[in-house]
């Protein structure tokens, strides 16, 4: 099965907190269940997803890193 | 709010304005009530007529500070004040001039910009807090 990605979050180049602050706005666009998937470089994002994941309910489905660049799925809750 | 974050900003150099927005933006990611209180050189820092200006950095920023902060500027890192604009747009932040510093600095609220929210004093600071935890900055 695919997953259907809804909205897309590309935060390449963006330094912290600009890859969270910019998907907790974009996940409000979607519906609840709905995916989003964000594209981000800041080397903190790992850990920061995690953690907004697990404060705010949204679950983390997918998360991969390739060439520096770190890709998350994300459903909302 | 027990789980809120309750900066009081009195620096207003541009790198502990920076750091507090990261801090500021990060809980309203996260959901959590921000209430952020200018004082003195803070709330100077956000005269509307100054706000995008250089406010210049902290004295142990030194040259080699200065050219690391000007290196994340030029690679496109958010100013303190669009990190501010882009926290508010997540709802749950409220930022307020303290009306002693107002008064020191002879500002009306017409004076500054428009992420101010209002003016209020250190009572209604403290009962906006309420057991949260109180940073400053």
């Amino acid at each position: 099965m695919t997953l259907q990605i809804l909205q897309h979050v590309d935060a390449r180049g963006l330094s912290c907190p600009m890859p969270i602050v910019k998907t907790a706005q974009a996940i409000r666009t979607v519906a609840s269940g709905a995916l989003i998937e964000v594209l981000a470089t800041d080397p903190g994002s790992v850990k920061d997803f995690g953690a907004w994941s697990r404060t705010t309910g949204h679950e983390l489905i997918e998360q991969s890193v390739d060439g520096g660049v770190f890709r998350f799925v994300l459903r909302r809750k | 709010m027990d789980d809120s974050l309750n900066l009081v900003l009195f620096s207003g150099t541009d790198d502990k304005l920076q750091a507090a927005a990261v801090l500021a933006a990060g809980a309203a990611a996260l959901g959590k009530p921000v209430n952020v209180f200018l004082q003195y050189w803070a709330l100077d820092a956000f005269r509307a007529d100054r706000i995008g200006a250089d406010h210049g950095l902290a004295p142990e920023a030194g040259a080699t500070g200065r050219a690391a902060v000007d290196g994340l500027r030029a690679a496109g890192q958010a100013s303190w004040a669009e990190t501010l604009r882009q926290a508010k747009e997540l709802g749950g932040v409220d930022i307020e001039a303290c009306s002693l510093s107002m008064d020191l600095l002879h500002l009306d609220q017409s004076d500054l910009d428009p992420l101010v929210d209002g003016v209020e004093g250190v009572t209604a600071f403290y009962l906006n807090a309420g057991a949260g935890q109180v940073v400053f900055i």
